[in-house]
């Protein structure tokens, strides 16, 4: 369970690093985010929320189950969505923040 | 790095930590005190602590026609009696008054058609609770009455004479040490995580259900200072989808999923139902070679399976991920597995023992949510309640205390802590490190304090071995090395932890009984005794810890500490 930076999409606006509740992300010298401690994430994607460019993405590492499959967030008002890249396919799930949860 | 920079901050509240209760008790406290609140968060209040990646429901709430009588009854039933009556009935007082004011703060909650709230089950409620910590902060960051620094960790509390001062922190990036006036303190720091072998060791050892980084500083320092700790031997341990460790509870309620083994036979009723007989279950039936375990998803519908998927990405969104790459709930049955045990009192009875208005046994340092002990089954919003409570008994305390410590007193004091900070940038060992003594503190937890690999059982020899070694690893650590900031961070949290499996050992000896399944499951007592009926309380005097056993408190009593 990991998150990887994408450095040419990150803009260097330091949200992520900001709320990371361990406080895993740091920057290079070029303002650029990267995951300093990859194996101390717990995964809670906070990091992807803030992300306004895009550029992080979450994983399952093998020990977990991943097989290489990465998840991505967009979100616009009220939506979320969630994508999933899979080596053939792509799934698109939608949450909206003001739809209470069914179960 | 040559030496540690001293920074001096006048205040007269500190929160502890910026969680859930530390968030909502400032937030209780600016509405009824002039008093400075200052809030210190080792990450950053927006998504720190238990509610980072968003929460499923809000599990305590007196749901309709119901009294919070009923909720004390079934906390208090769920532990076995070793729950403080006091404690709970005045935390389930306030669970409805909590969920109204996080609904002002704009948390969505799922409205039945005459605009009732949408239960689930008897005791809990349906909503979004991907984004509660953000409105937290939110309401927090705007009230101009509460300061808040973030990314600093507090390592020690400020006593003399058993009387709070103040506290100790250190950044985390900044080459500096804060001294922090006070006084009062909230200790809101949550539980502690990573004391035991985590289910994933390897890459993915922080995979893990409570958060790793609650390490238990409160408690830790709560000790140091010579706070009395209750019911630290019942652990909680939770039972969670295999990886992921994400909830199960959501399955089970949301689809009405039963737990079935390898047969397909469901087993969840030879065991009984309450939290820990859940858990036991599953780990006898792995013993019996009935194993794995599984929650029955298979066959649902393709809408419930998208609810599923979506009630889990505003929680636990690697399980939703999991889903999707490795096979789908309604192909597939979920497999599930007990987790290593945490120190929790939002869930189990353990941390610091307090009288009924949540003030410890050290004047002026008062504690709410996971840290607070005696009162299981809190969650999101017994947590919130109890630093309700906190709040108010902290309003009258402050309305007669004056006295400080003076400027130079406060300046040995950082001599003192910069003194003993500094030295981790130079030590020099060689044949370990901070990553080496955490797996080692884990290992021994794990072999012979009742972990993962003993399928939760411990004995009193295999108890006096892990006392020895864990003592081993903390004189080691005293020679760790530091490079930057935030490795003292991780030296400290290695340190808090030690002193805490310590003490979790010698509860966990003391209980001469098996009083819950698995969270504390004494080989050598495997049946209960009414000769324990009656709390197991700790205390660290003379540099020894000295076990305390205290009488039950009824939920009519009002307690208070009179022999600290
Ligand atoms: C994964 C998970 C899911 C849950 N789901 C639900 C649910 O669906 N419904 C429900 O009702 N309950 C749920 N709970 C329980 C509930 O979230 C907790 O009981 C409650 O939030 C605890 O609040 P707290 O304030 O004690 O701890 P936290 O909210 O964790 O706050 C502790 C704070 O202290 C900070 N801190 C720690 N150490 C230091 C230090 N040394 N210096 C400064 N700051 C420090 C932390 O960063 C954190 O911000 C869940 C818990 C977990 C872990
Ligand atoms: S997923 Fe959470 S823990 Fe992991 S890097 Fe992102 S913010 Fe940090
Ligand atoms: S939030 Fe995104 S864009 Fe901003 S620093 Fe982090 S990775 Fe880069």
């Amino acid at each position: 369970m990991s998150i990887q930076i994408d450095k040419d999409m990150c803009c260097g606006c330091r949200r992520c690093s900001a709320v990371c509740p361990g406080m895993l992300i740091e920057h290079d010298a070029d303002k650029k985010a990267q995951i300093v401690y990859p194996k101390d994430c717990w995964g809670c994607a906070s990091c992807l929320k803030e992300c306004p460019a895009g550029a992080i993405k979450f994983y399952l590492a093998a020990d977990i189950g991943g097989h290489g499959a990465v998840m991505q967030i967009k979100r616009q008002g009220n939506i979320t969505q969630w994508i999933i890249n899979k080596e053939n396919s792509t799934t698109i799930i939608k949450t909206d923040s003001k739809a209470a949860n069914k179960y | 790095m040559e030496k540690l920079q001293i920074n001096y901050i006048d205040t007269d509240i500190i929160i502890a930590g910026g969680g859930t209760a530390g968030c909502y008790g400032a937030l209780k406290l600016a509405e009824s005190t002039s008093k400075r609140i200052f809030i210190a968060e080792k990450a950053n209040i927006k998504r720190s602590g238990c509610l980072a990646a968003g929460v499923n429901a809000l599990n305590a709430y007196i749901t309709k026609g119901r009294t919070p009588e009923f909720y004390v009854d079934y906390a208090q039933k769920d532990a076995e009696g070793i729950a403080r009556g006091d404690l709970l009935l005045s935390m389930s007082e306030r669970l409805n008054e909590c969920t109204r004011d996080l609904e002002k703060l704009g948390l969505v909650i799922l409205k039945n058609e005459d605009g009732s709230y949408a239960e689930r089950g008897t005791r809990n409620i349906k909503i979004n609770g991907e984004n509660i910590k953000p409105l937290l902060a939110d309401a927090v960051n705007k009230n101009s009455r509460i300061t808040v620094q973030n990314h600093i960790n507090i390592i020690d509390f400020i006593v003399k004479n058993n009387k709070i001062y103040g506290a100790v922190a250190i950044d985390m990036v900044e080459d500096k040490l804060y001294i922090i006036k006070a006084q009062v303190v909230l200790c809101a720091t949550g539980g502690a995580a990573g004391l035991y072998r985590p289910n994933n060791p390897g890459f993915s050892r922080h995979k893990m259900w409570y958060p790793p980084f609650n390490t238990g500083a409160g408690l830790a320092a709560g000790i140091r200072a010579g706070a009395e700790m209750t019911t630290l031997e019942m652990r909680f341990i939770a039972l969670r989808c295999k990886d992921t460790i994400a909830p199960t509870g959501t399955i089970a309620q949301g689809v009405g999923a039963s737990q079935i083994n390898s047969r397909g036979e469901i087993y969840e009723n030879k065991y009984g139902l309450s939290t820990p007989n859940r858990l036991y279950g599953t780990v006898e039936e792995n013993l019996a070679g009935r194993g794995p375990c599984y929650l029955r998803t298979k066959g649902i519908s393709a809408e419930a399976e998208m609810d599923l998927k979506k009630a889990y990405l505003n929680m636990a969104p690697s399980q939703t991920l999991k889903w999707v790459e490795d096979g789908e709930p309604s192909q597939n049955n979920v497999e599930i597995e007990g987790t290593e045990p945490y120190i929790v009192g939002g869930h189990a009875a353990a941390g610091f023992w307090l009288s009924s208005d949540r003030q410890t046994t050290i004047d002026g340092l008062f504690a709410a949510g996971d840290v607070g002990g005696g009162c299981p089954q809190k969650y999101v919003t017994g947590a919130m309640a109890e630093a309700y409570i906190a709040a108010n008994s902290i309003k009258s305390y402050l309305e007669n205390k004056k006295d400080k410590l003076s400027p130079a007193e406060y300046e040995d004091i950082a001599e003192r802590y910069v003194k003993v900070e500094s030295k981790f940038f130079g030590n020099t060992v060689k044949t370990y490190n901070i990553e080496s003594l955490e797996e080692t503190m884990q290992k021994i937890m794990d072999n012979y304090a009742g972990g993962i690999k003993t399928h939760y059982k411990y004995n009193e020899q295999s108890l006096i071995i892990a006392a020895e070694k864990i003592a081993g690893v903390l004189n080691l650590s005293v020679k760790l090395h530091a490079v930057n900031m935030h490795e003292l961070v991780f030296i400290h949290e290695l340190q808090d932890r030690l002193l805490l499996c310590l003490f979790v050992i010698e509860h966990m000896r003391a209980r001469k009984e098996t009083r819950w399944h698995s969270f504390a499951e004494n080989a050598d007592y495997p049946n209960q005794s009414n000769e324990f009926n009656k709390y197991i309380n700790s205390r660290l005097q003379d540099g020894k810890i000295k076990i305390i056993e205290r009488d039950l408190v009824g939920r009519e009593e009002y307690y208070e500490h009179t022999n600290r």
